[in-house]
């Protein structure tokens, strides 16, 4: 038997497959700001010396770390409605992933503020700077610098991870290939385009991202 | 019919063998297969090198839902019956292959490059140096994230649900379907997979902190 690939309905679908990608970048910046700022404050609180927040945040970090994304991205948007909290798809989306990243995130920031030694923190002390401005302005661009790669890759990681936030009907890459194949019968065909379509829009996000950081946070944030 | 909260629970656990039989048998089996990408990622010819980078940088770069519909819908066309189980298994297995590979290539790369020098000059060829002297060792160094990863392998478990094989997650979907009680399902399916998981994690990091002091 022969199977010959058809890629004759790719003129057709350019637009849908376009349409899913920018949500799919969509759903991928929006975590990506609202997990970096969390994955911040989340470090901060589980650095503060309360005990009680320190557990919260171990608590949190683990259950998130050791449980699938889908289960996280179900329990979210099956689950919480019978709390009376119902969501939107792609805001449950949007929750889940940041939930997610910014378990991961977490840890890595929490990573680089332990590599910033103690005498940046001292200096700035020592001239008179407020706690919150020796925050801001010495030890977190610091620790950012450090981590930016590690944070780069969990970024795209998610990225990846976001094809299965379909199941929930978001409309994004996956999504718009289901209904493609759905149209077309060329399942495979429309899987490797759409593959390839990721794979592109991961090499582009890292190269982006690491620029991006580069530029930022060459020098010191200021 | 009705379920009661341990109804749910024993078919939910009974489910969540297939989550541990697949996470094992796509373990070893991406193992086998990392194995080979690891040889050609660290050959000396550079053609192989190149060709087993862009192997692992294709399933690095790609959601595995994709893998595993590419894998699901592909085989068929070039005549290979396939089944939810034998997709998800070979999907899984090879983008564990990956995966191993790389953390493998990292242990390599750590060997002082004496340990090479040393194995060719007591006389072994390629085959025994790599045997006896270089993945031993390479072994060694990374037990710590090839635990790590069996951790992230049984959380990826969950995507084959997708594709239809019947592990805990898709068993929680039909069982959410019956009861309408998705707050209690979903919420032992993470307790489940939780408990599956955190011992492992719990061991990479003792692992881990074993090879830093």
């Amino acid at each position: 038997m022969s199977y010959a690939l058809d890629f004759g309905w790719l003129n057709e679908a350019l637009e849908p497959i376009l349409q899913g990608a920018l949500a799919t970048i969509f759903l991928t910046a929006v975590t990506a700001v609202l997990g970096t700022i969390c994955s911040i404050l989340g470090a901060m609180a589980a650095r503060s010396g309360s005990v009680a927040l320190r557990g919260a945040i171990e608590a949190y970090v683990e259950l998130i770390r050791n449980t699938p994304f889908l289960v996280q991205l179900f329990f979210i948007f099956f689950g919480l409605p019978s709390l009376g909290l119902r969501l939107d798809a792609t805001v449950a989306a949007i929750l889940a992933m940041t939930i997610n990243l910014s378990a991961y995130g977490t840890e890595i920031v929490g990573a680089g503020l332990d590599a910033v030694s103690r005498g940046q923190r001292e200096a700035g002390q020592a001239l008179g700077l407020r706690p919150r401005l020796v925050f801001l302005k010495i030890v977190l661009p610091q620790a950012l610098r450090v981590i930016f790669p590690a944070l780069t890759s969990q970024v795209v990681i998610m990225m990846l991870e976001s094809a299965v936030v379909s199941q929930i009907a978001v409309r994004e890459l996956t999504y718009q290939a289901d209904m493609l194949q759905a149209r077309t019968f060329r399942a495979f065909e429309t899987y490797l385009v759409v593959t390839g379509v990721y794979l592109g829009m991961s090499v582009v996000l890292r190269r982006l991202m690491v620029q991006g950081g580069r530029k930022l946070l060459a020098g010191g944030v200021s | 019919m009705d379920f009661t909260f341990w109804d749910i629970l024993r078919n939910l656990l009974l489910a969540a063998r297939w989550t541990a039989l697949l996470s094992l048998v796509a373990f070893i089996g991406g193992g086998l297969v990392g194995l080979g990408i690891l040889l050609a990622r660290v050959a000396s010819r550079a053609w192989l090198r190149k060709c087993a980078a862009l192997y692992i940088g294709l399933f690095q770069g790609t959601p595995l839902l994709m893998q595993l519909f590419l894998v699901f819908f592909g085989l068929p066309l070039i005549g290979v019956r396939i089944e939810p189980w034998s997709a998800a298994v070979i999907g899984l297995t090879l983008c564990a292959s990956a995966f191993l590979a790389e953390i493998w290539r990292g242990g390599v790369e750590a060997i002082p490059l004496g340990q090479w020098d040393a194995a060719k000059s007591v006389g072994l060829h390629y085959v025994e140096e790599m045997r006896l002297v270089i993945l031993p060792q390479a072994f060694a160094i990374t037990r710590a994230p090839m635990v790590g990863f069996l951790v992230q392998l049984v959380k990826m478990t969950a995507v084959t649900s997708i594709i239809g094989f019947e592990e805990l997650m898709r068993a929680s979907n039909a069982i959410n379907n019956a009861t309408f009680e998705p707050f209690t399902v979903y919420g032992l399916v993470a307790l489940i997979y939780f408990v599956m998981c955190f011992p492992l994690t719990r061991y990479a990091r003792h692992l881990q902190s074993r090879t830093q002091n």
